[in-house]
């Protein structure tokens, strides 16, 4: 005899699952919103502090003088001496990632088999893991008077080279693993067509997978640029607090991100000057950031609908 | 076409591109060199400098003026605490997260834009979010410059990493199972709750300790919200001042004398070996997981 | 008497036997009407009109392409599930119309069961397979009416006796076309009405294929079966209709004939379907 369910009960199971589905559904959709939620904290927070910051300084001020002396007695907040540290620095970590990077994601694409791949991929990784304090200790106590001072007499033990290529190992994960990702992102009939007409593996590697993820590696670029502009730690421990305009990265200077570091283990209170320095500093920051983040996003999707 | 004669040139450039044929997988190989290499001569260095500092004083100890007695257990309290916490808020709300992303929209406006601003806040560098946290957590909601507000900072941070894992994790459940679980007139949720979560977990974990690892690591954002580099006891409760292990080493970093460098070298050490281990720890999780987990009816 | 609600639709459930409920809603358990589905900007399928009769097999034919999965989809609301699609036109079962506002998918799904071109179990052991639907509906059965409901569907699906020894084995352990009647224990094992076929056979060997249209042949007095497929021979063997499926010079789908399976292969009155099963197109 077949067990037979009544009808009545499937509808009041059905009623009961709705309900209960709908709940789920509004949790799972605030938790959701919580990101977009916190990033408009983020921008009410810091543009709030910025505009008190702003009724005492000038935007004008902030943004064309040469003199940061928020710590002193005499204040000046021209942003471009941090600015400048911050550019340098970067410049230099770019300069070690983007071609290390490069070169790896095409060793990984082009001639890694999928064993060597799996070794290689996560070992590369893992610069990215270790604590940037580490990397600053490196920095700081090996980099620079091991390998650096041995070549240039005149470096200053805290110093904006160092800093920077030290920036520059802790990026290549981002150079490589997003390149990586646009050259896996060719179409391989590319690559056979190359080889039919007589390339050589380096020929496709090079003239074939190379320029068609261009946009890719391009926007991997950007993309690690805007990360090494809001390294903290490393310039914080190997770049000092030196807040000097200067071109020269043997020089000690303070990067955006170094200021704040000083401002909050010193003693700022809550409302004075240096404070809402923090904010204005640190909105000044996002805002670069976010707009080179927004073109590598850009460039990403443009390469992505390409294939 | 008969043979071809080859001008002196034109032999030149071919065996130039044979060369280069066989230079560059070495050339390419190089740079993996020298990113492995600077993690190995950092390590063995780190390892050179401070491993003869290694002891129960420096894990059972407080912060002390003299290094010989210096230890970092306040800031490991700090730092169990406030990832831990961090971990308690981020993970389920990565996991919930995803689940509205991947299983209940269908791809509409508002999940697009809602994706969007996920990848938006991994990009905001981190110091950021302790300034922020400053800001809006420790003085407008006056939580102070205390663990919660730590680690609501670090969840806030991990949160776009752990959830795009966790979204990885859910689509990479085959659609066939979640149709015929549909079509057997299961809801949403029951599909999530039965088909796709148990399937998604064991690499979901996975994110969550990559999230967590993250977190252990940072130093930026807690050094803003904390400011205090130097505390001398245990963490009492969620609004105690606090210091964490990166901030610890930071300090210890930062004083001249070298026996605080040695220091601060074997308690890297320390920091690290709770990364591998966590690693491991996921790892091995994982693999436990994916033979037990949805294997059976739940 | 008219059937307009959804809950009107229970109520017949509850009180009425299946012959009442015949009397009532006519021979035709599902009648589709002026279906248009948009995925999209693009349209699948548009103007179809099909009824289906009860405890009948109708196969859907036609060339790869011409919508017959997405009609078939349409009928218990799977397309909800796909991003984009777009349903207009009414699709009636019992005489209600599944899209209306008040009618539930999951209600649908549970009284039209779905079986999918590659067999797909859960990875679960063969019992809980089977068992899967009257958990999630909330049948809330003693452990040995829920082996006997298992028990039926697995005998029904002619894989009792493959599987009997070996129930709490996971699902895995079958072979392909074990893994297909499997899914079909499963579907039938929440005592749905009708069961949708997409391909089920497509991917199975001829022994499997030939077992598994013999189990429809034998379920289909208590089961109004849809099976969708591009095996004609297998639409000759199995089915009581045929509908033919074609598109369009804008390739949107359209229904081009319908009729009893025997009158569709031996006189087809379309041009188009003659060619289509002497194999000149598709």
């Amino acid at each position: 005899m077949a067990v037979t369910v009544s009808i009545k009960r499937l509808e009041r199971s059905i009623e009961r699952r709705r309900r209960v589905d709908r709940i789920f559904y509004i949790i799972f959709l605030l938790s959701t919103l919580i990101s977009t939620v916190s990033l408009i904290v983020i921008f009410t927070t810091l543009g709030f502090e910025s505009f008190n910051f702003f009724t005492h300084v000038s935007i004008v001020e902030f943004l064309t003088s040469t003199k940061w002396t928020a710590l002193f007695s005499e204040k000046h907040f021209g942003v471009l001496p941090l600015l400048n540290a911050t550019i340098l620095t970067s410049l230099i970590a770019i300069a070690i990632a983007a071609p290390l990077g490069v070169m790896i994601a095409l060793f990984l694409s082009e001639y890694a088999s999928s064993d060597t791949r799996s070794v290689v991929k996560p070992l590369v990784e893992t610069l990215a893991g270790i604590p940037t304090v580490v990397y600053g200790y490196f920095a700081l106590y090996f980099v620079t008077p091991n390998l650096l001072r041995p070549l240039w007499e005149g470096l200053q033990l805290h110093n904006a080279l160092a800093v920077g290529l030290m920036i520059g190992i802790l990026i290549i994960p981002i150079v490589a693993s997003i390149s990586d990702d646009a050259m896996a992102a060719v179409p391989s009939d590319l690559r056979l067509a190359a080889y039919a007409v007589g390339s050589r593996k380096s020929d496709v590697a090079l003239r074939v997978v190379l320029p068609a993820a261009l946009s890719g590696v391009s926007a991997s670029i950007i993309l690690a640029f805007a990360r090494a502009m809001g390294e903290t730690m490393i310039a914080a421990i190997a770049g000092g607090f030196r807040s000097i305009l200067t071109f020269n990265i043997g020089e000690s200077m303070e990067t955006m991100t170094a200021y704040i570091a000083q401002v909050a283990t010193g003693d700022a209170p809550h409302g004075t000057i240096e404070y809402q320095s923090l904010f204005a500093v640190g909105l000044f920051l996002l805002l670069i950031t976010a707009s080179l983040n927004y073109i590598g996003i850009k460039v990403v999707k443009r390469w992505a609908i390409r294939y | 076409m008969g043979h071809q004669v080859l001008t002196g040139f034109e032999r030149r450039y071919i065996r130039l591109r044979k060369t280069i044929d066989r230079l560059l997988p070495i050339i390419l190989s190089l740079a993996v060199f020298i990113a492995v290499a600077t993690v190995a001569s950092l390590l063995l260095i780190v390892i050179i400098t401070g491993g003869h500092r290694l002891s129960w004083n420096l894990i059972l100890n407080y912060p002390s003026a003299n290094p010989e007695e210096a230890g970092m257990r306040s800031a490991i309290m700090g730092s169990i605490f406030t990832v831990g916490l961090s971990a308690l808020i981020c993970i389920p709300l990565s996991i919930a997260t995803a689940i509205y992303l991947v299983e209940y929209s269908k791809g509409g406006r508002l999940s697009s834009i809602l994706s969007y601003n996920i990848a938006n806040l991994a990009g905001v560098p981190s110091i950021i979010f302790g300034v922020v946290a400053l800001g809006f957590l420790g003085y407008w909601l006056g939580m102070g410059r205390t663990i919660i507000t730590g680690a609501f900072t670090l969840a806030i941070l991990t949160l776009p990493l752990v959830t795009v894992t966790c979204v990885e994790a859910l689509k990479a459940v085959p659609d066939d199972l979640r149709l015929g679980a549909y079509a057997l007139g299961a809801t949403t949720l029951q599909v999530v709750r039965h088909i796709s979560l148990p399937r998604a977990l064991p690499m979901m974990l996975t994110g969550g300790i990559l999230g967590i690892s993250r977190a252990l690591g940072e130093a930026a954002p807690i050094l803003v919200v904390s400011g205090l580099l130097f505390i001398r006891e245990d963490p009492t409760s969620l609004f105690s001042k606090f210091t964490v292990m990166p901030l610890q080493l930071y300090n210890w970093i930062s004083r001249p004398q070298p026996a605080f460098v040695e220091l601060s070298s074997a308690g890297i050490i320390v920091l690290l070996l709770i990364l591998l281990a966590l690693n491991g720890v996921a790892i091995a999780l994982r693999q436990y997981l994916i033979r037990r987990i949805g294997q059976t009816w739940r | 008497m008219e059937i307009e609600s959804y809950n009107q639709l229970l109520k017949n459930y509850v009180e009425l036997s299946k012959e009442e409920m015949s009397d009532i809603t006519g021979p035709e358990v599902v009648k589709v009407e002026n279906l248009k589905v948009v995925y999209g900007d693009k349209t699948a399928i548009d103007g179809v009109n099909i009824s289906f009769k009860r405890n009948n097999i109708t196969a859907i034919i036609g060339p790869s392409g011409c919508g017959k999965s997405t009609l078939l989809r349409s009928i218990n609301r799977m397309n909800d599930l796909i991003p984009g699609a777009k349903v207009s036109g009414k699709v009636y079962f019992n005489g209600v119309d599944v899209y209306s506002r008040d009618v539930d998918p999951v209600f649908i799904r549970s009284k039209i069961g779905m079986v999918f071109q590659r067999p797909n179990p859960f990875p679960f052991s063969i019992f809980d397979n089977v068992a899967f639907g009257l958990r999630v509906n909330g049948f809330k059965l003693s452990k040995s009416e829920l082996y006997e409901k298992v028990k039926d569907a697995l005998v029904k699906a002619a894989l009792w006796d493959e599987v009997k020894d070996r129930l709490n084995k996971h699902a895995y352990s079958l072979s392909g076309g074990q893994q297909q009647r499997l899914c079909i224990a499963r579907a039938l094992a929440v005592d749905p009405e009708v069961l949708l076929l997409d391909e089920p056979t497509v991917s199975l060997d001829p022994i499997s294929t030939a077992r598994i249209e013999s189990l429809l042949r034998s379920i289909k007095d208590e089961y109004t079966i849809i099976i969708v497929t591009h095996n004609m021979l297998q639409a000759a063997r199995v089915s009581d209709y045929t509908a033919v499926m074609m598109p369009d010079e804008n390739m949107v789908g359209r229904i081009i004939e319908f009729g009893e399976t025997r009158q569709i292969f031996t006189n087809p009155r379309d041009k188009r379907t003659e060619d289509y099963i002497s194999g000149r197109i598709g």
